[in-house]
């Protein structure tokens, strides 16, 4: 198989000419987003060659030390993200349902997917751990943050139907029972319709990725197929738990709406 | 039935002490704002008093399991929301979520009749108008077979020939099952009608 073609530095660039014609376009519309569209490809561009030069020295130095502060970084980051992302106000217990979920939901699905489906030898291999969690961690991040917004602005909303459903004898749990459900049900439904378009019009990422370094197509499919299931599996469990603990919040021991 | 002594919540009510009788229709007059439904929601246990104790049976709310309080105690809010469905299912509701046994379709006609609300179960709550969904969820909690009841301006959206009709079967349903009925209402009409007790909240205090 051929090397792949590396691009050069001035490739690059004119790569950014992508950029520009957004710019033009929202410019020349008077729509107000310059400053957004600045910002996130400087972001994008400053924060990907950091990570390069990372996955380099990482993937040349391997080391588990390395790897779990990589994966540690990683959540960290995404819960921030969350709680950043939230268009409504988070209070202290949120904010904690979201950092647990994220972190048991990624962490059981990541320690399932490298080491029952791929295997992988040594448990730390960057090349393996760290481009799996981060496609985990990220779309369980998208899941949830969804799951937020939509669980704390419901329970606001709905707040006298979830009283008239205690006051006929009905426990917290199942007061909120179709709150949760529907919340849950908009939390994973972009990840199920991304599995519907996929390899017909959309080659995703780490398959076309794959492809291109020489890996033959019939094993990038694999990765992929069983990537998306894991990636099924890591945002509905996160997404899951945090609606478990998330309602929660809501209520005194006393089976009490502690909603103003 | 119910004792309160120096029970104070927010500053929306402080009453002194109050005892209410189980075997007397009890309806708690007063004008809007002076604390008639936060007394029902401490009552129901849907909030706590800052200060002071509530005795139900003797014991403090405190002490008794709040979801088996509640299905003893039920509450008929102001403005009773309907669930998506039809009549029945709405009538089924409160069992499913008291987790009592659910009942046939003849006992929901029943009660269908006692509220006086001529419809078929199937036919779903969005055309009912308010004080067609106002009888269906005052049967909704008959159904449920509770110790007490506490209801909220249960017929706030009926007319008066029906607000009677109404008020009187259920006053004589409960009673038939020897069961405690407590009616916050800001009619007088009500209160002296069916009110073998009243009591008046003034500005969150128990009118002496």
């Amino acid at each position: 198989m051929k090397n792949i073609i590396d691009i050069n530095i001035y490739q690059l660039l004119a790569a950014y000419v992508f950029i520009v014609i957004l710019l033009l376009i929202v410019r020349k519309r008077g729509i107000k987003r310059e400053k957004e569209i600045l910002i996130s490809s400087i972001r994008m561009t400053f924060q990907l060659i950091i990570m390069g030069f990372v996955l380099v020295y990482i993937i040349n130095n391997q080391s588990a030390l390395f790897t779990l502060l990589i994966f540690i970084f990683m959540e960290v980051f995404s819960v921030y993200n969350i709680y950043k992302r939230s268009k409504v106000e988070l209070n202290l217990k949120i904010k904690k349902a979201v950092a647990i979920s994220m972190a048991t939901g990624s962490l059981i699905s990541l320690l399932y997917f490298l080491f029952i489906i791929i295997r992988i030898d040594p448990w730390y291999d960057p090349r393996y751990f760290i481009p799996i969690a981060g496609m985990l961690i990220g779309n369980s991040m998208t899941g949830v943050a969804l799951g937020v917004n939509k669980l704390v602005d419901d329970i606001k909303k709905r707040k006298d139907e979830i009283e008239m459903a205690l006051m006929l004898g009905a426990t917290p749990k199942m007061a909120v029972k179709e709150i949760i459900d529907n919340t849950f049900d908009s939390a994973i439904l972009p990840t199920i319709n991304s599995m519907v378009g996929m390899g017909i019009v959309f080659l995703p990422g780490m398959m076309t990725g794959q492809i291109l370094s020489g890996t033959s197509p019939l094993t990038a499919i694999k990765y992929q197929i069983a990537i998306m299931l894991g990636i099924l599996g890591c945002v509905a469990i996160t997404v899951i738990l945090f609606l478990q603990l998330g309602y929660k919040t809501y209520f005194n021991e006393e089976a009490q709406l502690m909603v103003e | 039935m119910f004792k309160l002594e120096f029970v104070k919540y927010k500053n929306i009510l402080d009453i002194d002490y109050l005892e209410i009788q189980g075997d007397k229709i009890t309806c708690i007059v007063g004008e809007s704002g002076s604390g008639k439904t936060t007394l029902l929601r401490l009552l129901n246990k849907l909030i706590s008093p800052d200060k002071g104790e509530i005795y139900f049976m003797e014991r403090t709310l405190k002490e008794w399991d709040t979801i088996e309080l509640r299905r003893r105690i039920t509450m008929l809010p102001q403005n009773p929301i309907m669930f998506n469905g039809n009549i029945r299912d709405n009538l089924l509701i409160g069992l499913k979520l008291s987790e009592k046994p659910l009942v046939k379709d003849e006992k929901l006609k029943e009660i269908l009749e006692l509220v006086n609300l001529n419809k078929v179960l199937d036919e779903p709550t969005q055309n009912l108008s308010g004080g067609e969904k106002q009888r269906l969820a005052i049967g909704r909690i008959l159904l449920l077979d509770c110790d007490v009841y506490l209801l909220d301006e249960p017929t706030s959206a009926l007319d008066e020939g029906t607000e009677v009709k109404v008020m009187n079967s259920v006053v004589e349903y409960i009673k038939s099952k020897n069961k405690t009925l407590i009616v916050v209402t800001h009619s007088k009409r009500i209160a002296s009608s069916f009110g073998e007790k009243v009591v008046e909240i003034f500005d969150g205090k128990v009118k002496v």
